[in-house]
């Protein structure tokens, strides 16, 4: 199997096989000792020749990430025969959707369909356990789409906006 | 001075926890090591909370909204008479500093586990605890005993105590109604500002003044007084680590207080109780300048949060003891039996993001890793699979590291931080790490304004990291792909997961595909 893995936006082509419970791996062309034990859901204890690892993944709102001690990583895995691999790039060229951080309830909407959005400009609020959170705009457009009203309760990842 | 097993004929049968949360679960640890049944209470948004998962009883009482629930005393008091509860704890926060609350407690027949509503009513209001310690000798941070009636009478008092000064709500508390005035041209808006938002807050405009102390340190003393006029000091916490008034870390002893300022500051606070008519557990809080003065500030009428650091280096109880002494027992141990052993240091664990200026985070716990091991407490109200809910305070556990003095505290600590994995909703827990290793914080160089100052930091990592963090990366790729191989959970769950990006990307692709 060949990966494609993106690590905190750095790039890196994993070749990964398993043969009789064995693994062999070869990390940018660079062959690697790799064992491997799931110990749990999304727990992974990983030995790198002798070096020991415990491995947590994390998915957040949709989103990847694996911790490495206590250090986290956005991932993003894409297996280049797979279904997924393509549909991410079509999702890429598409309309940006601005999702929940977290539960909580929509207080304000401060842009209307059809107005121009800057990168970084706030595009509604939402308040959370008493604090108020202001949901930008990840790109330069239009908004395309407000699927919230003021005041709707909202869960995290839930699609507020989309932004074109 | 141990405890001997409970056969007191007027111990309680039967504890009502009016609190939610790691504190509940607490109190209701304790009553079962005491042998008492506890009764739960929980809002709308709590059924599946911890606190209802260890009680004996558990009783609904109304929307999330606190006082739709756990501050609404009839509904309170309503379970304490169904569940015949003899007892009610009402941990720390809602209901706990509430006079009327303990008054219709004693009306219903019901002890309040905590001070008499007299004493909270001396205490509750900070310019009327102010003018009964002055008669007790209480040392003060200069200022007014009353609240201000004037703007002029504000600025000849500022005018005489000196600039910079703090103007405080009466009924205040963390850290509203407060403002910092360092000139008087700002002291009028200042005062307007403070008035409204106590208004607002408090329903009480009462603002008083004092001189402000630049970078305390904020030190407090847990008292514990008995119903037959006993009252003892268990020693200092120091929570000079603060962040919106809000404590963050407290440590048990503090590094600057010696055997002889310990005795002078718990015999104030002693002092202080006593002036009150004060019962049960305590804590009298001190402001402490670079001088090592110490000032009365306030006392806290309830359980404080960070009461397990005073446990570990007393080997007190300090919630059973609360019991026994609302069951008329006497102190179990004198003054001079209280021994101070080792150093405790806490952290408070809470679902906030330490990238989106720590705002709340509530949302479904998807993984657990919880440390245990030598010197390790934790008192968690938190498990795998149980949603935070959006409608409290984010406290989530309390993490405490015990050693044989500070550095082995703090390195016991920091190993556990280090196991610690909270996964599905973010929390404040790489903040420890960062507080634990700066060199002011092991110097134990602490005051109110380091937390401010290291979050205006970046997240200084040193150098020689850089190689190990290329290494980290490309562990992070190799399991990357070993948990896609796997097919692992994480993958077949996000696939099976509803708002999942990926879930949606491999249902039109096929949906497309099925299409061609």
């Amino acid at each position: 199997m060949i990966y494609n893995v993106t690590i905190n936006d750095k790039n890196y082509r994993l070749e990964l096989n398993r043969a009789n419970g064995r693994w062999s791996c070869r990390l940018d062309g660079c062959a690697m000792e790799v064992d491997a034990v799931l110990v749990r859901p999304d727990v992974l204890s990983l030995r790198i020749g002798n070096l020991a690892y415990e491995v947590k993944s994390e998915r957040v709102a949709g989103e990847l990430y694996l911790w490495v001690g206590s250090q986290r990583y956005a991932a993003e895995v894409r297996d280049p025969r797979s279904l997924r691999g393509r549909a991410r790039d079509i999702d890429d060229r598409g309309p940006k959707k601005l999702t929940a951080p977290m539960p909580g309830k929509v207080v304000r909407i401060l842009l209307s369909p059809g107005s121009a959005v800057e990168a970084g400009a706030g595009v509604l609020v939402v308040e959370a356990m008493k604090m108020q959170n202001e949901i930008k705009s990840p790109k330069k457009g239009t908004i395309q789409k407000i699927l919230v009203s003021e005041g709707a309760a909202v869960n995290a990842g839930d699609v507020l906006v989309i932004v074109e | 001075m141990g405890h001997p097993t409970i056969t007191s004929r007027l111990m309680f049968k039967k504890i009502l926890i009016a609190n939610r949360g790691e504190i509940a679960v607490r109190v209701i640890r304790a009553c079962h090591e005491m042998g008492i049944a506890a009764v739960a209470v929980y809002s709308d948004v709590d059924r599946a909370s911890l606190h209802i998962r260890k009680a004996d009883e558990a009783y609904p009482i109304g929307a999330a909204a606190a006082r739709e629930s756990y501050l609404n005393i009839e509904k309170i008091l309503d379970v304490a008479k169904r569940s015949g509860a003899d007892a009610i704890h009402p941990g720390y926060g809602f209901l706990s500093e509430n006079a009327k609350f303990a008054r219709s407690c004693a009306d219903a027949g019901v002890k309040f586990i905590g001070p008499t509503a007299a004493a909270m009513d001396a205490m509750g209001s900070k310019t009327k605890a102010r003018r009964a310690m002055e008669r007790a000798g209480v040392p003060f941070v200069p200022g007014t005993s009353r609240g201000l009636e004037s703007f002029e009478q504000a600025e000849q008092v500022a005018a005489r105590i000196g600039y910079p000064v703090m103007l405080k709500a009466a009924a205040g508390g963390g850290g509203k109604g407060m403002r910092l005035v360092h000139m008087p041209q700002d002291l009028k808006s200042a005062l307007e500002g403070a008035r409204s938002e106590a208004e607002r807050s408090f329903g009480d405009g009462e603002i008083y003044i004092e001189k402000a102390i630049v970078n305390p340190r904020h030190i407090e003393m847990q008292v514990l007084a008995d119903e037959h006029g006993n009252t003892v000091y268990l020693g200092e916490r120091e929570c000079s680590l603060q962040r919106r008034h809000q404590k963050v870390v407290e440590e048990a002893p503090s590094a600057i207080v010696d055997a002889d300022m310990r005795r002078r500051m718990g015999e104030v606070a002693v002092r202080v109780a006593q002036a009150a008519g004060y019962t049960n557990a305590g804590t009298v809080e001190f402001l402490v300048d670079q001088q090592k003065n110490f000032y009365f500030l306030e006392m806290n009428t309830r359980l404080q949060v960070e009461h397990p650091v005073t446990e570990l280096i007393t080997g007190l109880d300090l919630v059973h003891l609360q019991i026994r002494i609302a069951a008329g027992e006497r102190l179990p141990f004198t003054q001079d039996d209280v021994q101070i052993r080792g150093h405790a240091i806490e952290c408070r664990i809470y679902a906030e993001d330490p990238d989106n200026n720590y705002f709340p985070s509530p949302g479904k716990i998807t993984l657990l890793l919880q440390p245990s091991g030598p010197g390790i407490r934790r008192d968690s109200g938190m498990y795998e699979g149980w949603t935070v809910p959006m409608d409290y305070d984010p406290l989530l556990a309390k993490l405490i590291g015990y050693g044989t003095d500070r550095d082995q505290a703090i390195n016991r600590l920091m190993r556990a931080l280090n196991e610690y994995f909270v996964g599905g909703i973010k929390t404040n827990i790489s903040l420890f790490r960062r507080i634990l290793r700066h060199p002011d914080f092991r110097a134990a160089k602490l005051d109110t304004g380091f937390l401010d100052r290291l979050l205006k930091q970046n997240d200084d990592l040193p150098i020689e990291n850089l190689e190990s963090e290329a290494k980290a990366a490309e562990v992070a790729v190799i399991a990357a792909g070993v948990f896609a191989a796997l097919g692992a959970a994480t993958g077949e769950r996000a696939m099976a997961g509803s708002n999942s990006k990926a879930a949606s990307n491999w249902k039109s692709t096929a949906r497309e595909e099925g299409v061609q």
